[in-house]
């Protein structure tokens, strides 16, 4: 089974340890330190957290198509953000008539607009299981119209990456308008609870963190599942020799197709862990910059080992969240000078130096290995 | 219609001398005779010494008319000097002489006697005014006071105003006089004839009159204004597709400013600068650096900003080949990011260095105001500027790549750099002076951009997706393409911005390109051949 395979990978092992470990600790030092011991987490922190756990999420989801498809999306904040929206308004939908204006079905934000009724595509949002099937639906779909259109015309590279900007900073413009019907400007906030969970409670929060963390398991090793199988190794002959592939006999655009797809889908599901969490989307989750911020995660961590996409996202964005409290200024420097020097010092990343560690450890480099390397 | 009679008698008398009397003025005594006979007498005769005022030819009369109309006209009791208020606040008022125009001081409210004026005088006077305005020597105040009177001709006006047309020169001056007339015809009496004048008419003073006419309880006159309106709506719509496409144009010549440096860098040379937009900007706060330097010559200011721009940006750009670019060569992937990065700096840059605000460009007089075509289409002189401006780039640019030696330098490296080198081609060295040369012309972008939109450390970042798709659009590696593109694009977003609105229309365009690029992936004008490949 292409889904256990990765089970027995001692890196899977590895890094799920971890994982775990991690979910584990924090969640004991929540719970059972007293609030004035030094190893207390706060239950701040542990939002904060489960944060840096969805953007690694979203990480790994584009480490699988940049690392291992080849494909540099600029796009997949569109992604993470249509799942976020959806969530949101599954959440918007449960807050009922506890909102501002006090309507029975219509959000605040709609009262406001002077909107007599619910639009359609927001009805069904108030049962869970119908968001969370939009959650993988909304950009699995745009997904998949949009690759198939573009991988079936073979617009690969360069142009790619362009029209995946253009994607995202469209739909950003879309959202901004308050006639679309999701919150305008403000987006969606002011949620209340979350399958009769209350938001506020440090419960619910380490809840959602824990399922933040379980979600980033399951996401990587179905990656890994994905990357460790016959399509994967298709889908990297994909990434290195397009044409070639293509003339071997495979269809091509089938598995960029449905990599991207799932890709997509994994995005989405950070965006709809993420919302809950901060507690607001809004049409900023589709801007271009952070989609390309994403990219520099999986570039700092290392491209096409997905957990070098974890270990960039978390980073990155510890550092920004220091950054950003003590010298705000500083922070686009910083980032800025991350993208310039990873490209052109550190092409491997954070991982790559690991595996030269590791390598030079073990053996001392052959002729043969170095010219492989 | 006895006053009115011999008013326009008298007017014609004096319209048949008024070129040798233009500049005429009657002597002092005189002037004081007919000012003391316009104090002294009753409501009834003073029109008569109005008339005579107006008919003397003197220069001063307007002065004098409209002071009396405004109440301003006045005697010192004391010494008889005839005066002109000019503040009448507080207790001494500000006045200065109606006949030699010097300044007499403050002069005590009590010693200055105004001459009165009634209402049926005042709308008197109005007429009077205007026809000495319209016999004024100077062309622009005729033009102005036959404007004026479209849809406020009068009884006594419209006896005149044939005699009037006669003797005008100007034939713009003409063509109002002849509208006023025949607004007054069609409006008071009815008369069809005066129609068929103002169907090509833009003016809404006509149109309103056409409007009223086409109401009316005559048939054959409803008729006649239905079908002049008709033929405005045509003239009108025209004008709207006129200025729809000049907007078109402008935003598109904006686009392809912008975008042309990219299809250099880009395009040619195949390198992703995503720091391209802040070149931009960087050339737009050397026009607003350049201003600082050169307080109060905002003109001369804006033409040493061309060069500068282009050297500014250019050797920016320069530096960010030589430390970051060249290093990533055949990784356009990591150029992009790297690039991306740079472009993040410079904006941070900016913001700390400069302000985070936006900063205030002025616009030359010279570029400031706009053409007036005809009274229903004005185009904005700076955006005529800046396609101007477009153009001339791109003609440099062709002129650059076809005809000089870095030209064919350029597209030798970029079509087989190995062969190139082994012809003795220097290929760093054209890198180096083709990126300047891409960067170069996004700061000349940011010069022009300075003058039409906000100068901040956002400038550069709103350009760039339009940049790459405007090239996109066009066909990598092909300017006449990028020139196509933006100009067509533009022209598309201002199409649809009447009935989308300004943020779908810009969402419809982006959808557009996506889907064209996948129709064809290439771009409108593909390259073909050996330069394809790779």
């Amino acid at each position: 089974m292409w889904l256990t395979r990765p089970l027995q990978e001692r890196s899977t092992q590895v890094f799920l340890g971890v994982l775990f470990a991690a979910l584990v600790v924090v969640s004991a030092l929540h719970l059972f330190m007293p609030e004035d011991s030094a190893l207390y987490v706060s239950s701040y922190t542990v939002t904060l957290l489960g944060k840096y756990l969805c953007y690694a999420l979203l990480a790994v989801a584009v480490d699988l198509v940049w690392g291992y498809l080849g494909i540099l999306s600029l796009g997949h904040g569109a992604f993470f953000a249509l799942g976020g929206y959806a969530m949101g308004m599954y959440l918007m939908r449960q807050i009922g008539d506890r909102g501002v204006y006090g309507h029975p079905t219509l959000p605040d934000f709609m009262v406001f607009l002077n909107w007599q009724e619910l639009p359609w595509y927001w009805h069904g949002f108030d049962m869970a299981w119908f968001a969370f099937i939009m959650v993988l639906l909304a950009p699995g779909l745009l997904a998949l119209v949009f690759g198939f259109l573009a991988f079936r015309s073979r617009v690969t590279g360069v142009y790619l990456s362009i029209i995946t900007q253009a994607l995202t900073f469209a739909l950003m413009l879309a959202f901004f308008r308050n006639e679309m019907g999701f919150g305008g400007n403000n987006g969606l906030t002011d949620f209340k609870d979350i399958l009769g969970f209350d938001l506020r409670t440090d419960a619910t929060r380490l809840g959602l963190f824990i399922a933040t963390g379980i979600a980033l398991a399951i996401g990587y090793v179905i990656c890994r599942g994905i990357v460790t199988s016959k399509l994967g190794r298709v889908s990297v002959a994909c990434r290195d020799a397009e044409a070639r592939t293509r003339f071997l006999g495979y269809r091509v655009e089938r598995v960029q197709l449905f990599v991207f797809v799932v890709s997509a889908m994994l995005a989405g599901v950070a965006g709809a862990l993420y919302v809950p969490q901060v507690g607001i989307i809004n049409p900023s989750e589709f801007s271009p910059l952070f989609s390309i911020e994403i990219v520099v995660w999986v570039a700092l961590g290392g491209r096409a080992t997905l957990y070098g996409a974890v270990i960039g996202a978390i980073l990155v964005n510890y550092a920004k969240t220091v950054f950003t409290g003590i010298m705000p200024d500083a922070w686009l420097f910083a980032l800025g000078g991350l993208f310039v020097l990873v490209t052109v010092f550190l092409p491997k990343g954070i991982a790559g130096l690991l595996q030269k560690r590791k390598k030079a450890e073990t053996t001392e480099p052959t002729p043969a290995q170095e010219a492989t390397a | 219609m006895g006053i009115t009679g011999s008013l326009s008698r008298l007017l014609l008398v004096c319209l048949l001398l008024w070129p040798a009397m233009a500049t005429a003025q009657v002597d002092d005594s005189e002037a004081q005779q007919l000012l003391t006979a316009l104090a002294e007498s009753s409501f009834a005769e003073k029109k008569d010494v109005v008339n005579r005022i107006a008919g003397s030819g003197d220069e001063r009369a307007r002065i004098w008319l409209e002071a009396f109309a405004a109440n301003k006209l006045a005697r010192i009791e004391s010494t008889g000097q005839f005066v002109i208020v000019l503040s009448n606040r507080g207790r001494d008022w500000d006045v200065e002489s109606a006949t030699t125009g010097e300044s007499l001081g403050e002069v005590s409210r009590r010693d200055i006697d105004t001459i009165r004026v009634n209402n049926s005088l005042r709308s008197e006077l109005e007429s009077i005014l205007s026809v000495i305005d319209l016999k004024s020597p100077n062309e622009d105040s005729r033009l102005t006071a036959a404007r004026a009177l479209r849809g406020n001709v009068d009884d006594g006006l419209a006896d005149q105003l044939p005699d009037l047309i006669e003797a005008e020169t100007a034939s713009d001056v003409r063509l109002a006089l002849t509208e006023a007339l025949a607004i007054y015809q069609v409006e008071e009496q009815g008369d069809r004839s005066a129609v068929a004048v103002l169907s090509g008419s833009l003016n809404s003073d006509a149109r309103a009159a056409l409007q009223n006419a086409a109401r009316s309880d005559d048939p054959a006159l409803a008729a006649a204004a239905n079908k002049a309106l008709e033929s405005i709506e045509q003239k009108l719509k025209f004008n709207r597709a006129a200025e729809t496409l000049y907007f078109g144009l402008s935003l598109g010549s904006v686009l392809v400013l912008a975008a042309i440096g990219l299809a250099i860098t880009f395009g040619v040379m195949g390198v992703i600068n995503m720091a391209h937009g802040e070149l931009i900007m960087l050339g737009a706060y050397t026009t607003w650096g350049m201003q600082q330097l050169l307080p109060g010559q905002p003109g001369l200011a804006l033409i040493l900003s061309i060069p500068a721009g282009f050297l500014v940006a250019a050797l920016a750009g320069i530096a960010i080949e030589r430390t970051v670019i060249q290093h990533l060569k055949g990784r356009p992937l990591e150029t992009l990011l790297a690039t991306f990065g740079v472009s993040l700096i410079l904006q941070q840059l900016v913001r700390t260095v400069i302000s985070p605000l936006n900063r205030t460009v002025i616009t030359p007089d010279w570029m400031s105001g706009s053409v007036m075509i005809n009274e229903a289409l004005s185009l904005t002189l700076n955006r005529m500027y800046v396609i101007g401006f477009a153009l001339v780039v791109f003609a440099g640019l062709m002129l650059i790549m076809r005809k000089t030696r870095l030209g064919l330098e350029v597209r030798a490296v970029t079509q087989n750099r190995a062969m190139a080198r082994s012809m003795g081609i220097k290929a760093t060295k054209v890198d180096i002076l083709t990126f300047g040369l891409g960067s170069g012309v996004a700061g000349l972008a940011g010069v022009a951009l300075s003058q039409i939109t906000n100068v901040g450390p956002n400038l550069g970042q709103n350009y760039i997706i339009d940049s790459f798709m405007v090239v996109v659009f066009g066909g990598v590696g092909n300017l006449w393409g990028t020139l196509l593109a933006g100009l067509s694009l533009g022209t598309i977003n201002q199409l649809l911005e009447p009935w989308a609105g300004a943020v779908l229309a810009k969402i419809l365009v982006l959808v557009f390109i996506i889907l064209f690029i996948q129709k064809r992936p290439k771009g409108l004008f593909p390259q073909k051949g050996r330069a394809a490949e790779g």
